[in-house]
């Protein structure tokens, strides 16, 4: 199908694109990568008055990895960032996560930070947000605001960015030296989204026979509402690596609690939930068995 | 969600947050309103290396620019909804979904459609001959979206493995060939790319689009 009339503004500057939000906000929708607005305007699920194209608006398509965290512009695109290689560096779970989005003409044109104001309980992204402890930086007409990947994400495809609201910048945090970081998903398909997925970030602190666990934690794509952190610190902290098999158990009851899929057509909520224990188990062994070359971080 | 019909605009606010993406905006009027004129706009896009000016609303997709207002169609529309890949064009040499961009963000960028993949002289282009040598088509539909596709990802891998070649044709779909063949012509594109011009084992010999008529 085709979408329904609106009127398009192409805004040439920052300050344009605030303007026209001020005026037109709850009547309007902005277009960044389009990946998931126009399948939408497509069907006709939406019908905004007014279509706010940022595509023209310079300085919104810069990635800047500093000491404590990435900082992801509204126009970056995932194909961009997943090649940056400071990005990846300072924060691999960038990169880890990102070879999951879609498939690679999707992530040429789809951004990083509407995926994360899309706020898709299935999206990749939102739960790199969450798990990085990371923050959308938010700008209006009357000012500026950084919310918290925690009170980001208040439901399925419900973020707290308001209605005059610009996101300017995804702002992903990073963990600390040593900390390995990885990231799993079952789809039906690569490329397509997943039946249940997984981002992990776990810290080995050296020692004989391995070293022992230090801080775990964990966030989901598909299987939770909102993508909330799971701390596995409780369960696993403290552990030797070698008795770590021992845990497993513990560690399938924590993730089983904390998830509560949906079933669908593709897969039911007793699967999706299997689905995410048997990956954090398999991911977490698979971490902290890393050799230093495979240490990330 | 309530069913309740509702003569006010649809509360875009649900108790918790702000639905991001999915709520119709206007409630729909029975009693059609009055017609509006819609607004129209002037595009430029620069496809296949030709400039070229059109007039359409804010809402035309790219696929539908390039396929009515421009004539060229072969670029194929098949889902609207960035799932098939039929609709594929290169966006600065980058594939992109045509169906889910509109006319006017194109603007500023070099498309090319499947029609500016041949040689200036009308010979076929590399990954158009060897589709045509490894029988990489049945009904063609999904073709343009695979030969846009194809094309750019040889300028960034020019020596794919098979298995390569099967990841890199994974977010298109074909309704006929079981992707055997596209495959093959991936590998067999490449070579041709390096100048190399034997057919591979297994394939068929060249068919002049007369003879491949007979082929049924
Ligand atoms: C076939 C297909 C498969 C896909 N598979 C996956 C997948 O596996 N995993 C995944 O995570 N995603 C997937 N996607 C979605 C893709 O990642 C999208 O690009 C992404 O979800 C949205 O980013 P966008 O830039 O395209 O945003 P748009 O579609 O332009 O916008 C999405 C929403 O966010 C709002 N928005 C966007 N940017 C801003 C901003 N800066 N400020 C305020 N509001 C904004 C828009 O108004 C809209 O409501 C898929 C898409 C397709 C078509
Ligand atoms: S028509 Fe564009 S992807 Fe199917
Ligand atoms: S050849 Fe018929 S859809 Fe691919």
């Amino acid at each position: 199908m085709k979408p329904a009339p609106f009127t398009y503004h192409a805004p040439a500057d920052l300050d344009q694109t605030l303007a026209l939000l001020a005026e037109h906000g709850p009547e309007a929708k902005v277009l960044a990568g389009g990946q998931s607005l126009v399948p939408v305007l497509n069907m006709r699920l939406a019908n905004p008055a007014h279509l706010i194209d940022i595509n023209h608006v310079p300085g919104l398509d810069t990635v800047v990895a500093n000491d404590d965290a990435v900082h992801v512009g509204a126009l970056v695109r995932h194909a961009h960032l997943l090649s940056h290689s400071a990005a990846r560096t300072a924060q691999p779970l960038l990169r880890q996560a990102l070879q999951w989005v879609a498939h690679p003409v999707i992530r040429n044109r789809g951004t990083t930070l509407g995926s994360i104001v899309h706020a898709d309980p299935s999206g990749e992204m939102p739960a790199v947000l969450a798990l990085t402890d990371g923050r959308v930086r938010l700008r209006s007409a009357g000012g500026e605001r950084e919310v918290p990947a925690a009170e980001f994400f208040v439901g399925p495809m419900e973020s707290a960015i308001a209605d005059d609201e610009l996101a300017v910048e995804a702002i992903f945090g990073r963990f600390p030296a040593g900390t390995r970081t990885g990231f799993t998903e079952t789809a039906r398909r690569h490329g397509d989204y997943a039946l249940a997925g997984v981002a992990l970030a776990v810290s080995v602190q050296d020692g004989p026979g391995g070293g022992t666990v230090g801080q775990a934690q964990a966030s989901f794509v598909s299987v939770t509402d909102v993508p909330d952190v799971l701390d596995l610190t409780p369960v696993v902290g403290g552990a030797a690596v070698a008795d770590l098999a021992g845990l497993a158990d513990a560690v399938a009851e924590a993730v089983a609690t904390h998830v509560d899929p949906v079933g669908d057509i593709h897969a039911s909520a007793d699967y999706r939930r299997h689905l995410a224990v048997v990956q954090t188990q398999r991911l977490l062994s698979t971490l902290v068995g890393a050799t230093a070359e495979e240490e990330i971080a | 969600m309530s069913s309740t019909p509702d003569a006010q605009q649809p509360e875009p606010k649900s108790v918790r947050g702000t639905i991001v993406t999915t709520v119709p905006r206007a409630s729909f009027d029975p009693a059609g309103g009055a017609a509006q004129p819609e607004e129209l706009l002037d595009v430029y896009l620069r496809v296949n290396g030709a400039e070229q000016h059109i007039r359409v609303p804010g809402r035309r997709l790219l696929s539908d620019a390039l396929r009515h207002d421009l004539g060229l169609t072969g670029t194929h529309v098949g889902c609207e909804h960035g799932v098939c890949g039929a609709c594929t064009v290169l966006l600065d040499g980058q594939p992109a979904r045509a169906c889910l961009m509109f006319a006017a963000t194109a603007q500023g960028h070099q498309i090319t459609t499947v029609e500016g993949l041949s040689t200036p002289d009308g010979e076929l282009g590399p990954v158009q001959q060897a589709f045509v040598e490894c029988h990489g088509l049945q009904c063609g539909f999904c073709t343009p979206g695979f030969l846009t596709t194809i094309t750019a990802y040889l300028d960034e891998n020019p020596d794919p493995t098979p298995e390569e070649a099967r990841e890199a044709i994974g977010g298109n779909l074909c309704r006929c060939t079981g992707y055997q063949n596209i495959v093959k012509a991936v590998c067999r594109a490449a070579e041709l790319r390096r100048g190399e011009q034997a057919p591979p084992d297994g394939t068929q010999t060249p068919a002049a689009p007369t003879e491949r008529q007979e082929q049924r």
